[in-house]
């Protein structure tokens, strides 16, 4: 007891790891507090106002090319709000591209042909030493501006044409009957993809065949064709772009600003990942493939059963991580003047001043996506490691 | 009887080893193994001689390269004043020698550097003479170099210098090109003692520390005294170098002028050089045992991690000056630094918490023992091994700042990326030969980027990280 009390307080553990604590905590708040307060009376004097109210008021600001209907005179509100979704379209589209292409060149990366094997590191190391920025110029600049005029564009079976105003594909569309077709269609891939899961589970308790994969294939195929009859033979058609006046009308465009931050985020996130795909089919032990051989699989199965369900876990925790940075690097579109978000955040800036609310925005969707996205594939990461016992 | 048997069996049954392979086994084993392997060669040959004939084509026949060649010193050094060069000359000669002398240490990796260094010297001298070209001074100025280059190499072999030691110079000399190049304002007044007691002061400090270093017995004496010259030197030549006459001849440079080449590196190497201490202190934070600091930390690491670099370089260049007071102005270049270093800085805590959480628990346990208190457990057990650990994936972070410090076009900051695109918007008769600057600077980056991640790779190896 008395031992205890000897010990004065300046050495006493419990009382300095609280000093320690509020001290930080304090520097930290009166540094924010003095920077805001700097921020407060600057805005007052330079009379500039701090609220959120400006999202009301129209933008008026044209956008390039947008998934809803916009014109310059709704909100700012409503801009960001397609600027989101130009954001997450391009990222959604990228990050699916980035992982195709990448496997694939992370195979060829293994591949046992010599040529097909040297051709992917060069792709790997072309794209991994160039800034992703100087890449998107040199596509932007260098390849979609410098297409052929809209006269002479570049046709391509199947009514696709390739021009400096863009790519401009076929597109089906719905016609007034289609609604039934539509839903349809959604039912047969829900009912499909429930089938697979719940009889691949069966399988695999009971070891009885259940023929999950011929049965999901029969309704996915079974049920939209249902519902093609049911909409009276006719539920969609072919919007086709063809040349009228001085561009081309109907289809889909893709702009030239469009298609090259796609292709370049899709080409640099795809090299990356293709060194990730790499590492994790190299790290399955050389075991498991002679034991997969010995038991009679063929190459396909080995990949399928063996290989990639191992990889996997090795490979998801980088994957995660370069899925975010192709989001963030969405961002670099602001630079080739594809209006997403973090572009529309700058042309408000431009236009209606608000840097620091506006700032406030862009940054706090940026993080929300990236946290989300972090947060949805760590859940599914967990689900797939291994349980060590 | 036995002999015999032996004797036959040698004559009869000894397999010869197989032929080594040649071209066509090569041929047959790696290319046409089979039939898909045959026709995926067969496939990519022909798509290879077909991109690759034509970009020659295009590169030589069609291409027009005179906005590359005609403007070295935009790429080098932006429009830094063309007769006030010779600072950068002073930095690119002490950087030259250390280059030399370095050669032999941090597992031999900076000879790849060193020597691609020589290499970009030795193009630059035989940078074809068109438009602006470099004049016969530079020329002979860059072949100089070179020489000081072996000259630095011969030295660092005669004298065996300490790595930390070169490290500390090597850090001494940015600090010194940074000073030289940013210049004094001359409305500044002198010092209060006159110029001529503290240029004696500094003579007498360096000599002194240089002597002490010479007759000191123990290491940690010579390493402290070494480190306090450098420090005070490099304080005392910012105050002399204000008070003398000289200060009129290094008159301040605005850093709007700065560009080129020599930004990038000043935004990468400041970079990744002033993120390192923020970035451990960040790490340790994260690992803290008090969860007041442990939050602070992850939060700031994450909400950085979070957004995009080119927001942070908008929030640092638009944002940052209105949460100042209004009397502190921060150059356009600085501020885009700043970003950088709080960029940088959060990647760095992960990294070095990597590196942290590979140290293991016995050695913090083992030290306790011996009564060390956290402190120095932190700074003499745990840091240097976790430090050693993280030196690839530092060289790694090192390449992607290096790639991202074209971001700060946006900024307006004059790196090399926004010089190539100033040339070509500064001059009608370049109008649509953005290709040839494009692939010019890809190639830059290239070669830098390529030859840092292949001297990685032979640092990892030197240090033998994953082998203990």
């Amino acid at each position: 007891m008395l031992r205890q009390q000897d010990i004065p307080f300046w050495r006493d553990e419990r009382i300095l790891r609280i000093a320690a604590q509020v001290i930080s905590a304090v520097l930290v708040v009166a540094f924010l507090w003095w920077m805001v307060d700097n921020m407060i009376s600057a805005a007052n004097q330079r009379g500039i106002s701090l609220g959120f109210r400006f999202l009301r008021e129209s933008a008026g600001f044209p956008l390039g090319e947008s998934p809803i209907p916009y014109d310059p005179s709704r909100s700012f509100a409503y801009a960001f709000y397609v600027g989101f979704l130009k954001t997450v379209q391009v990222s959604a589209l990228g990050i699916i591209l980035a992982t195709i292409v990448g496997v694939i060149v992370g195979l060829a990366r293994l591949s046992s042909n010599w040529l097909i094997s040297k051709l992917a590191i060069a792709f790997i190391e072309a794209h991994r030493n160039i800034p992703l920025l100087v890449l998107l110029f040199l596509w932007y600049r260098g390849v979609f501006l410098k297409l052929p005029r809209v006269r002479d564009s570049l046709t391509w079976p199947g009514q696709i044409y390739l021009n400096q105003r863009g790519l401009f594909l076929p597109w089906p569309r719905l016609n007034e009957s289609g609604q039934i077709f539509l839903i349809a269609l959604i039912l047969g891939i829900v009912l499909a993809a429930a089938a697979w899961i719940i009889l691949k589970r069966v399988r695999v308790a009971t070891g009885k065949p259940t023929y999950f994969g011929a049965i999901s294939l029969a309704l996915l195929i079974l049920i939209p064709a249902a519902g093609w009859f049911l909409s009276g033979g006719e539920p969609l058609h072919w919007d086709i772009p063809a040349l009228s006046g001085f561009n081309f009308v109907g289809g889909v465009n893709l702009t030239p600003e469009f298609a090259a931050l796609l292709v370049g985020l899709f080409t640099y996130t795809a090299a990356f990942i293709a060194e990730v795909v790499r590492a994790g089919i190299q790290a399955v032990n050389r075991g498991q493939l002679e034991a997969a051989r010995a038991v009679g699989l063929n190459y396909y199965q080995l990949l399928s059963l063996v290989v990639f369900p191992q990889a996997l876990r090795v490979i998801i925790p980088p994957l995660i991580s370069q899925y975010l940075n192709l989001t963030k690097n969405s961002s670099l579109a602001f630079f080739i003047g594809f209006s997403e978000l973090f572009y529309i955040g700058k042309t408000t800036i431009n236009q209606a001043g608000r840097a620091i609310q506006v700032f406030l925005l862009v940054m706090a969707v940026y993080l929300a996506l990236s946290l989300l996205t972090s947060l949805i594939l760590n859940l599914y990461n967990r689900r797939i490691q291994f349980v060590e016992r | 009887m036995a002999t015999t048997t032996t004797a036959t069996k040698t004559e009869q049954d000894i397999v010869m080893p197989p032929e080594p392979p040649g071209p066509v086994m090569w041929l047959r084993k790696n290319l046409f193994s089979n039939w898909y392997n045959s026709l995926l060669t067969i496939i990519s040959l022909t798509v290879l001689y077909l991109a690759v004939s034509g970009v020659l084509r295009w590169a030589i026949s069609q291409a027009d390269w005179r906005p590359v060649v005609n403007h070295p010193l935009l790429y080098l050094v932006g429009q830094y004043p063309r007769d006030q060069l010779w600072r950068i000359g002073v930095g690119l000669v002490l950087a030259s020698f250390l280059a030399g002398a370095s050669m032999r240490y941090w597992g031999r990796v900076m000879q790849v550097v060193v020597l691609t260094y020589a290499a970009f010297l030795a193009v630059l001298t035989a940078w074809p003479p068109a438009g602006q070209a470099l004049t016969n001074e530079i020329r002979i100025f860059l072949l100089v170099n070179i020489a000081i280059i072996g000259a630095g190499y011969l030295a660092g072999r005669q004298l065996r210098i300490r790595s930390g030691l070169l490290l500390a110079a090597w850090l001494f000399t940015l600090a010194l090109t940074l000073v030289l190049l940013r210049g004094f304002s001359g409305s500044r007044a002198a010092p209060t003692l006159s110029t001529q007691i503290w240029t004696g002061l500094l003579l007498i400090l360096v000599l002194s520390s240089g002597i002490g270093h010479l007759f000191a017995r123990n290491a940690r004496i010579k390493r402290g005294l070494l480190l306090g010259a450098f420090l005070f030197s490099l304080s005392l030549i910012v105050v002399v170098l204000r008070g003398f006459p000289l200060a009129r001849a290094v008159s301040p440079v605005s850093t709007q002028l700065w560009g080129g080449l020599l930004v990038t590196m000043l935004l990468s190497v400041g970079g990744i050089v002033l993120s390192f201490p923020i970035g451990v202190l960040l790490a340790l934070g994260r690992r803290s045992g008090l969860p007041v600091v442990r939050w602070l930390c992850t939060i700031f690491i994450e909400v950085v991690r979070g957004v995009p670099l080119i927001g942070i370089l908008f929030m640092a260049s638009l944002i940052l000056p209105l949460f100042l007071p209004t009397d502190i102005r921060i150059d356009r270049l600085l501020r885009a630094l700043i970003g950088m270093i709080l960029f940088s800085a959060a990647y760095m805590a992960e990294n070095v918490r990597g590196g942290l959480a590979a140290v293991p628990q016995g050695q913090v346990e083992a030290a306790n023992a011996l009564g060390l208190n956290n402190l120095k457990v932190t700074i003499l057990i745990i840091l240097p091994q976790a430090l050693r650990a993280v030196i690839p994936p530092i060289v790694g972070q090192f390449i992607s700042l290096f790639k991202d410090t074209t971001l700060a076009a946006g900024v307006a900051v004059l790196e090399l990326l926004s010089v190539g695109l100033a040339v070509l918007q500064g001059t009608p008769e370049y109008f649509g030969l953005q290709m040839e600057v494009l692939l010019f600077i890809a190639a830059i980056f290239w070669i830098l980027s390529y030859l840092m991640s292949y001297a990685s790779l032979r640092l990892e190896a030197a240090l033998g990280v994953g082998e203990r």
